[in-house]
């Protein structure tokens, strides 16, 4: 694999899980259990959003074939999409989602401090810039984890049966394959094998703090770095993406 | 397009923009305006966005276009650069006291309300309604007050 092939993948692959669970919050807009947590839900999935089209913005230029960050986003289909399937999952109740964020913020904050060092001026400006609001989204998301898991009976059950029903995604997070191994040589992309035991770490102390019990022997899902996905994706895009579908090039 | 433009010129004119969704200070003040390159051909404005996702970039981009226009600088070139990141540290002291005047508690370490100064004072939620704001209570007058994150 060529070098700037592997970097427009790698850069896909981040963007689409931002953007994906960026639309997965933004579901919520009116939606939200208060005001307060509507604000703070679309608040995190505008900032997801834009860290995902600093991503694509990067992978269009790298790319070099006129295609742009809206192209990328809305004109590739479920199998070309490389998210994590993790992000993709629907929201459930809110603890489900603030669950499905917990394991996300605490992935991306490692992930974008290693990012940091990466060779590649770009990615590592835009993990520079992305950290600091991820940083944040993790401080909300893990205070709620802790919340609802140190809750009322009810609010532990749910939220207990929600860590059971995701943790089954979190595995993935750490996968490589052939574009990591074309770009970690040359000291651009993270090495996700030095972060997992930082992450179970940190996930692990949270969920202890939420009176929550890790799940143990969990089969393990597996499948979006090679674009299979889970069935909720097709449903998504297809709400993402019908207006400039349906529409091209529209404008208003 | 005018030859004789000072940089300073420029700077000048930038800072009679104003904040889209704050205006009591201008997008100098924010610190989003990173550099201003003058040559004979073009004038480049280089910002650099608050957040990732802030709507106000795209319409801070387009007003520095529509201002420069209105004083007969057509030839302008907005870049954005992601680097170095934004931080709240770049607000200017002045700015702070006008955010603080207009309002909005500014970045700072001992929060303090805007209406009272009490520093006795609770977080309703961490996100408002721009990403660079979060919602507070000040337990002594009573006002809920927007706080701008330091960041």
């Amino acid at each position: 694999m060529e070098m700037k092939e592997a970097i427009f993948n790698y850069c896909l692959r981040y963007a689409d899980s931002s953007l994906i669970i960026g639309h997965r919050l933004s579901e919520w807009c009116g939606h939200g259990p208060i005001l307060e947590e509507d604000i703070a839900m679309t608040n995190v999935a505008l900032d997801l959003v834009g860290q995902s089209r600093s991503f694509y913005q990067y992978a269009a230029k790298v790319e070099g074939k006129d295609r742009t960050e809206d192209d990328l986003a809305y004109l590739r289909d479920e199998r070309e999409y490389r998210n994590t399937l993790l992000t993709e999952q629907p929201n459930g109740d809110f603890g489900q989602t603030m669950m499905r964020q917990f394991l996300f913020d605490s992935f991306q904050v490692l992930f974008f401090e290693k990012l940091k060092e990466s060779k590649d001026e770009d990615m590592s400006a835009i993990a520079f810039k992305s950290i600091k609001e991820s940083k944040y989204h993790l401080r909300h998301s893990s205070q709620w984890v802790i919340r609802l898991g140190d809750g009322t009976e009810e609010s532990h059950q749910r939220i207990q049966n929600s860590l059971e029903d995701l943790w089954r995604f979190s595995d993935e997070l750490f996968e490589m394959n052939e574009i990591d191994e074309v770009l970690i040589k040359d000291g651009i992309a993270v090495d996700l094998s030095t972060i997992k035991d930082h992450w179970m770490q940190n996930v692990v102390d949270v969920l202890a703090e939420a009176t929550l019990n890790v799940p143990e022997d969990t089969f393990m899902a597996t499948g979006s770095r090679e674009g299979k996905h889970s069935e909720h994706l097709g449903y998504l895009l297809a709400e993402m993406q019908v207006l400039p579908r349906t529409y091209p090039g529209a404008k208003w | 397009m005018v030859t004789f433009l000072s940089k300073d010129q420029i700077w000048n004119y930038l800072s009679e923009i104003p904040d889209p969704e704050i205006p009591a200070i201008n997008i100098i003040e924010l610190g989003v305006v990173r550099d201003v390159k003058v040559d004979d051909a073009q004038v480049e404005v280089i910002i650099t966005p608050t957040y990732s996702g802030c709507p106000a970039m795209k319409m801070i981009e387009d007003n520095i276009y529509l201002h420069l226009k209105s004083k007969n600088i057509d030839n302008v070139k907005v870049t954005t650069i992601l680097s170095p990141a934004w931080t709240t540290d770049w607000i200017t002291e002045e700015a702070k006291e006008k955010l603080n005047k207009y309002g909005i508690a500014p970045p700072q370490k001992e929060i303090a309300c805007p209406q009272c100064a009490s520093q006795n004072v609770e977080c309703i939620s961490q996100f408002g309604s721009t990403p660079c704001k979060a919602q507070y209570r000040c337990k002594d007058c009573r006002e809920p007050f927007d706080y701008f994150k330091c960041h």
